[in-house]
């Protein structure tokens, strides 16, 4: 369980302090995904960094599993932007990399490593280096980190993003079918809104100037491929996109 | 194990294209003070074990004992510099105004404080190299992106393991391009060195031969210097290929 309680979290910008994030509370129970939508600038990262322990310096209190975030005590799983794969390692270096980190030595290890690629389609490549893959490839690689560690939480920043859209729904679909398996309890930001109803049982929307959660929605429709194609989707994707336009007017 | 041939190529042409320019120099000057190639490999044939190999080791030890003192020191006070910007704030300072310094000009003092013999010249190798290795480190480990250790961050890595997965071989490349560098620097100075207070060294022996107007055993040394040189920079090279193939 992830819970944000009043957090506020401030920038030094030019000597001055700008407000990223002011009184954001927010809470995911366990097993369960969270998207959080917003348009850019609005504080969605800062968020996440704040859950990965990446920022020290807020108000306010963050708590996983009823305590406080300490990478070192718990397993965060943390998926930027960029996927975070270091270019020096190899897929296969990349792939352990949290493992390697957190000393887990099981003895199945190489094992769920092995059919995590073969579930993700990337392996053969172990041997490659970042570089030498596509985009939709490199967050294969990012996903199957994420999953070989068995995090306790797990956070992806815009996972989908920079995906042309055939493949973001390929990659929606691999990470709903791998996310079946443990229920990790996951925050994803998105800005899609269509994402965010596919993938999250809860929808926080965020708005900007200063960033705060103004909203957090059930979502029935989440998790199942045919909801996507129904009449009542695109309803409530229309809904949300409403209450985005909005939120963007009234700030 | 194709590339390696054609690096191999271009190393034999290279070598080929400069005895030439060598022998057609030669054969226009037409004067003892530039003997043609073959005279001089001729000679470098019969006196390199029996003399110039004494010498040559002698440079390539004064050069590796160097190397290593000055990476030992050199190397963490770049990590230092570069990952604890407050360190660098002290640091930096000391390290620009000592940086400057021309280190021949210490060579008096060296030799005042160490003596003529062995440690003056290691310590001369080691001043001109360390503050490079210092600063192309700390500059490698600047340029770093933050987000490159943000999944090590949320893992809750120790500081040796950013070393192990991410400084190290993010400042790897800027860390070679610095010794080579520093290697040529530290070759000829080496060899102004070795013209006083020693009687081994590829600086000695070429001086030497030179004094004795044995113009063929002085070219064999020259040759065997470049060797010397073709051999470091080739083991650098050797290096950047095997530990940077990640790079595009
Ligand atoms: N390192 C930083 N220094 C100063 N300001 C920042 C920094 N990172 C983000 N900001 C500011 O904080 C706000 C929120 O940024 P961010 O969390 O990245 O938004 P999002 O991910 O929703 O696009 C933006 O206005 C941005 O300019
Ligand atoms: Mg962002």
């Amino acid at each position: 369980m992830i819970e944000v309680e009043h957090l506020s979290v401030g920038y030094d910008a030019d000597g001055r302090e700008q407000s990223a994030l002011h009184d954001v509370s927010l809470t995911v129970p366990q097993g369960t995904v969270c998207a959080v939508i917003g348009t850019s600038g609005c504080g969605k990262s800062t968020l996440m960094k704040v859950v990965a322990g990446l920022i020290r310096k807020f108000q306010g209190t963050v708590r996983i599993d009823g305590c406080p975030v300490n990478p070192q005590e718990m397993k965060i799983g943390f998926m930027p932007q960029n996927y975070g794969l270091l270019p020096w390692k190899t897929v296969g270096e990349n792939i352990y990399l949290g493992c390697c980190i957190k000393g887990e030595e099981s003895a199945d290890l190489e094992v769920r490593g092995q059919a995590l690629c073969q579930r993700l389609g990337i392996a053969g490549l172990e041997k490659r280096f970042p570089h030498e893959l596509s985009g939709g490839q490199q967050q294969r690689v990012g996903l199957a980190r994420a999953f070989l560690l068995r995090p306790d939480i797990l956070l992806m920043d815009e996972p989908f993003s920079a995906l042309d859209a055939i493949t973001r729904e390929e990659m929606q679909e691999v990470f709903l079918d791998l996310w079946q398996e443990n229920h990790i309890t996951t925050m994803l930001v998105t800005h899609y809104v269509e994402e965010a109803l596919y993938l999250g049982q809860q929808i926080a929307l965020m708005s900007a100037h200063p960033g705060s959660v103004q909203e957090v929605m059930d979502n029935p429709l989440a998790g199942s491929a045919e909801e996507r194609h129904k009449p009542e989707f695109f309803a409530m994707g229309q809904r949300l996109r409403e209450k985005i336009r909005e939120m963007g007017a009234r700030s | 194990m194709r590339k390696s041939k054609l690096v191999l190529r271009s190393y034999v042409l290279g070598a080929v294209f400069l005895l030439l320019l060598w022998w057609a120099v030669a054969l226009l000057v037409e004067l003892p003070i530039i003997p043609t190639p073959d005279k001089v490999l001729t000679k470098l044939g019969h006196v390199f074990f029996e003399a110039i190999a004494i010498h040559s080791a002698y440079s390539l030890w004064r050069i590796a004992a160097g190397l290593f003192l000055a990476v030992l020191i050199g190397y963490p006070l770049g990590l230092v510099m570069g990952y604890f910007k407050q360190a660098d704030r002290f640091l930096a300072p000391l390290v620009y105004l000592t940086y400057p310094i021309p280190k021949i000009a210490l060579l008096p003092i060296l030799m005042l404080l160490t003596g003529v013999g062995e440690w003056s010249k290691i310590l001369m190798i080691f001043l001109i190299i360390v503050f490079q290795v210092a600063i192309a480190l700390r500059d490698g480990i600047r340029a770093i992106p933050e987000e490159t250790y943000y999944p090590l961050y949320s893992l809750g890595a120790s500081f040796w393991q950013l070393f192990r997965h991410v400084i190290f071989l993010a400042s790897l490349p800027k860390f070679l391009t610095a010794i080579r560098v520093a290697m040529a620097t530290a070759v000829s100075v080496l060899f102004f060195t070795e013209t006083f207070g020693t009687q081994y060294g590829m600086g000695y022996y070429i001086m030497d031969a030179w004094l004795r107007v044995n113009y063929l055993e002085m070219y064999a040394g020259i040759v065997v210097l470049s060797l010397l040189g073709l051999l470091l920079f080739g083991i650098l090279d050797l290096l950047e290929y095997l530990t940077c193939r990640w790079q595009k």
